[in-house]
């Protein structure tokens, strides 16, 4: 019992890393259909401003993250800018080819500019505390990943629900003609998308550079593709979809370690969710809507 | 008229060119074959392993110095080429075909195991023998598949499964354990190798292997195999893999309050273990190398002392201890045959028994590996100190 609900807790700060990086590729999905690709890469170099933060100009933790979060964003915004506005009255294919070669441009012209090597994130950055409640193991750090995960994903619901911008994007993402008769300019909203969502991939580099300890030019590869599956799983487009898939998959993961064998975890875990998509093509929460796709 | 004497001209250029070639050619070849030894040294000196290839070029430099002032081999001296195969396998072979070309008896090098298979083939069409210093991949030396010997390749460092089996007599002997759990770089033959040899020897002294559990490269959470393996209890874990993975493992397995000894393999050999994993974490934590320049023995000490005193006080890696055993061995392998012969050299080369290197004692096995000894070194308050030599 006591090694379940220790599984549980490993499984539950596995799953909100790859949540916090699902909820960026669910939003630009939900808005424009674009499977962006370069998400996890946007990732990394936010991890990578985040480190710079930290060890070349002495910044805090928080402000590292608001660094990079602003970086990313303007980041985001200028790959939007040129190599997915000229592309978006042709299929989709097309886009999604360039967010491939998005993905790749980034990856190495990182390890161009900074070398292919790992880097160690400074570990006074966020000191380690570790609680022990009832024998059970739990870090200030998992705490603080958990938390983060919750917090963002309920912003971002509020951005999306509540206020002018997110009405936008949702008109944006339902009828875009329609949208524009409306008065309401796509450009504009799909900047914005862009910025947030890299604002959040960026706060996800960031976390997962203090986590692991080391930063690297190819990290947000396969985290990035975990995250995808997450989206998917949980239901691509739907903001709460990002999250319970990627607590899904995490504690999915986790439990095939622990209890199965390690040496099958990716196949068991991957076999569960093409098993889960067979049966709700949408994902856990999509619904049934038959159009679009 | 004026074209004749052009073509006149030509001519003559042409056959004093060709006179030229055949007259430098004969003189040079009687001359080297009668007063040197040519010794043909293929090593990485530019390129991705640059470094691998200097420092054993370094190692073989010091040993023909010590060699040739000390009277040389059979009387004669021995004359290195040496050339850069630039860190590609295709440039390892035309850099074969060009010594042998030049008249060696033997050739040194390449590093990696890559770069010696590169280079194998023409090794084997011209019948000359071929040392490696440091390619530890098993099929250098043996075909896998049809499980032939390459008759002229001989290496002289162990292969990689051995140190599986060198960690596991350290965990049963000198730790004295009885519970073992591996978790290995599923993702390498490297790793899985490493596992296979560790558990048959740890089984074989009469130890348990509690759980045998893999990562893959690029893993960054391993806290729900560890947890599971906290479960077994065990008193030693194994992780045959390399630094990017072991560091942040370790780092895990600490903070969840695993204090069981740990081993690894010359994979963990980087300065970013200590910075990922921290000085603190990696206390108990051991892994197998060729060699080490702290090591006390008096012949190693000479060695060390004289690799410092001729390059500037550089410390001699494994593969600089590698590089100089290569030429002894080679050494050893001429006076033993007492002929430049390539073949008679060759066929000494494969009998060599108990020959006394700086990284060990070590007797070429059917197989054209050496049985030597490694060592085990000890992480200890972030520095590296040797523990334990081992012989199998």
């Amino acid at each position: 019992m006591l090694e379940f609900s220790q599984q549980l807790i490993n499984g539950l700060s596995l799953g909100a890393i790859y949540a916090l990086i699902a909820l960026g590729y669910t939003m630009v999905y939900g808005i424009i259909l674009l499977i962006n690709f370069a998400h996890g890469d946007i990732m990394m170099v936010g991890a990578f401003v985040g480190f710079y933060s930290i060890t070349l100009l002495g910044s805090n933790i928080v402000a590292a993250m608001i660094f990079a979060m602003i970086a990313c964003a303007i980041l985001g915004v200028v790959i939007e800018k040129i190599a997915y506005r000229p592309l978006r009255n042709s299929t989709r294919i097309a886009a999604l080819i360039t967010a491939i070669g998005m993905s790749l441009f980034l990856e190495y012209a990182t390890i161009f500019l900074l070398g292919p090597q790992q880097k160690v994130f400074p570990q006074s950055a966020f000191p380690l505390q570790q609680y022990e409640i009832m024998g059970l193991l739990i870090t200030n750090k998992d705490i603080f990943i958990i938390v983060s995960a919750v917090v963002l994903m309920i912003i971002l619901q509020f951005i999306i629900k509540q206020t002018k911008t997110g009405k936008a994007m949702r008109a944006v993402s339902v009828d875009r003609e329609a949208a524009v008769l409306m008065g309401i300019s796509v450009d504009k909203t799909i900047s914005i998308t862009f910025a947030i969502g890299s604002a959040l991939a960026a706060a996800a580099g960031v976390m997962i550079g203090v986590y692991y300890n080391t930063v690297n030019p190819l990290m947000g590869i396969i985290p990035g593709l975990k995250a995808f599956v997450a989206a998917v799983l949980g239901g691509i487009g739907l903001i709460p979809g990002a999250m319970v898939g990627g607590f899904v998959l995490g504690i999915l993961e986790t439990f095939v370690s622990g209890y199965g064998s390690s040496l099958y975890r990716d196949a068991v875990a991957f076999g569960v969710l093409i098993l889960i998509l067979l049966i709700k093509p949408t994902g856990l929460l999509g619904k049934n809507t038959g159009e679009k796709v | 008229m004026k074209r004749r004497s052009g073509r006149k001209l030509a001519m003559l250029v042409m056959m004093t060119f060709v006179l030229s070639i055949l007259a430098g050619c004969g003189g040079g070849g009687s001359e080297t074959q009668d007063e040197q030894i040519n010794v043909g040294i293929n090593v990485e000196l530019s390129g991705g392993v640059a470094s691998y290839g200097t420092n054993s070029k370094d190692g073989m430099m010091l040993a023909i110095e010590q060699i040739n002032a000390a009277g040389g081999v059979l009387g004669k001296q021995l004359n290195p080429i040496i050339k850069d195969c630039k860190s590609l396998p295709d440039e390892a072979m035309s850099v074969s075909a060009n010594l042998v070309g030049e008249g060696i008896v033997a050739q040194l090098g390449p590093l990696t195991s890559g770069n010696v298979q590169g280079s194998t083939s023409v090794m084997m069409d011209n019948g000359i023998p071929l040392v490696a210093p440091a390619a530890t991949a098993v099929n250098v030396t043996v075909d896998e598949k049809t499980g032939d010997i390459m008759d002229y390749i001989f290496r002289v460092c162990f292969i990689d499964p051995f140190q599986g089996t060198l960690m596991a007599e350290f965990a049963s002997t000198n730790l004295e354990a009885k519970n073992a759990a591996i978790y290995m770089d599923a993702s390498s033959d490297y790793g899985k190798g490493l596992a296979k040899y560790f558990k048959e020897t740890f089984e074989a002294n009469g130890g348990t292997i509690v759980t045998e559990e893999g990562f893959v490269k690029g893993d960054r959470d391993f806290k729900a195999t560890l947890t599971k393996i906290k479960g077994h209890n065990p008193d030693f874990i194994y992780i045959p893999g390399y630094y990017e993975e072991a560091a942040p493992l370790i780092k895990q397995a600490r903070e969840m309050g695993i204090t069981a000894p740990i081993g690894g393999t010359d994979g963990w050999d980087s300065s970013d273990m200590v910075a990922v994993a921290t000085a603190e974490n990696l206390n108990n934590t051991y892994f197998t190398n060729h060699y080490s320049s702290q090591d006390t023995d008096p012949q190693i000490v000479a060695f060390v002392e004289a690799y410092k005193a001729k390059y500037n006080g550089k410390d001699p890696d494994s593969f600089a201890a590698l590089g100089y055993d290569a030429v002894q061995l080679l050494v050893q392998a001429i006076n033993d045959a007492n002929s430049t012969e390539p073949e008679a050299i060759t066929a000494a080369l494969a009998t060599i028994k108990d020959f006394q290197g700086i990284t060990g004692k070590m007797t070429i096995d059917e197989q054209h590996n050496p049985v030597k000894a490694g060592v085990i070194i000890e992480f200890k308050d972030g520095g590296q100190v040797m523990k334990a030599r081992i012989q199998p």
